[in-house]
């Protein structure tokens, strides 16, 4: 894009005064998504750092708890965030060869995955609720003699865990189908194609970024060993 | 990244690769390996990380010096984090 001429293009719109040209506002515009991102990582980092420390302070705690985690929900909600993401990916590939019935269809998937998983989530949360696996006065944990278990108040600081760091995921997948709402709408309008997608390209960024929070949760939620109870 | 338009089949690759690692993690979770359990789930844990953002977040194709230096930064940050925490409480038995 040359300097000395006036662009008469359709898409001259896009380009704010205070950029050079089209692509360095979308090089600026990407960069600033990760430093959001790396902001989400801190925040998410301090949780990560919690869970080490009282994981490290009270196994036993984390083991128990795990236990009354169910192993099939948490894989089968790995395999739909996972498969969300490729549907993202390739919303974003199809932006940029300006497949602009493409774009919708994908980002539409990736939406029904994104439902699929908080639904699942739902159905975890109840029945955790039911049992009273909710940290606070009216907390049980029962052993498999169905007795309370010694463990009780160490498996508490487990759920608090769960509860706030998968709470705290759940919440950004709510955003986040929104936000893929919200793009998934201008694109069926037609906004978005090679020449402009940057919004695509960045809750994209958004979408794979809450998956990759899951992909560590799921395994040092779900996955504690069984094999590792004592007493 | 706008530069770069990745295949359809690396992405599919990727995909299937994700999956796989999955299936593996879920498995060697239920095999007592003491405290390897923790060291592999993290492992694979993180090869899956890898993977969604080299490509699906195309972290491998990114032109922009400055977005690298951000991310290296991040994860540097959150590396200090976490081992600064625990050379605390790992080392507080040596009193």
């Amino acid at each position: 894009m040359s300097d000395s001429t006036i662009a008469v293009d359709t898409h001259e719109s896009d380009l704010q005064h205070h950029f050079a040209n089209l692509e360095q506002q979308q090089e600026a515009s990407v960069m600033g998504m990760w430093v959001f991102l790396i902001t989400e990582i801190m925040f998410f980092g301090g949780m990560f750092a919690g869970y080490m420390i009282y994981r490290h302070l009270h196994y036993q705690g984390f083991v128990q708890g795990s236990l009354h985690m169910d192993f099939w929900w948490g894989t089968i909600n790995t395999v739909v965030l996972l498969c969300s993401s490729l549907t993202m990916a390739m919303a974003v590939r199809a932006a940029q060869t300006s497949q602009r019935k493409a774009i919708v269809v994908f980002l539409l998937v990736t939406i029904l995955f994104g439902l699929a998983f908080l639904g699942i989530k739902v159905i975890e949360y109840h029945s955790h609720w039911v049992e009273h696996q909710f940290p606070g006065h009216d907390f049980h944990l029962l052993d498999e003699k169905g007795q309370p278990s010694p463990y009780t108040s160490e498996a508490e600081v487990f759920f608090s865990f769960y509860w706030a760091m998968t709470g705290f995921h759940a919440l950004h997948m709510v955003i986040g189908v929104g936000l893929v709402s919200w793009i998934a709408f201008l694109a069926w309008r037609g906004r978005y194609d090679a020449h402009y997608f940057t919004p695509v390209e960045n809750v994209g960024l958004y979408w794979h970024f809450v998956d990759l929070v899951w992909i560590y949760l799921y395994p040092l939620l779900y996955l504690i060993s069984n094999k590792h109870l004592s007493g | 990244m706008s530069g770069h338009i990745a295949t359809k089949r690396l992405y599919v690759s990727v995909w299937i690769a994700l999956m796989c690692l999955t299936v593996a993690t879920a498995a060697v979770s239920r095999i007592e390996l003491g405290h390897f359990n923790i060291v592999l789930a993290l492992l694979i844990a993180t090869c899956k990380a890898s993977l969604v953002a080299l490509f699906f977040m195309g972290v491998k194709y990114i032109s922009n010096k400055m977005t690298i230096v951000v991310i290296v930064a991040g994860l540097f940050w959150l590396g200090i984090l976490l081992s600064l925490s625990m050379t605390d409480y790992l080392t507080r038995p040596w009193t």
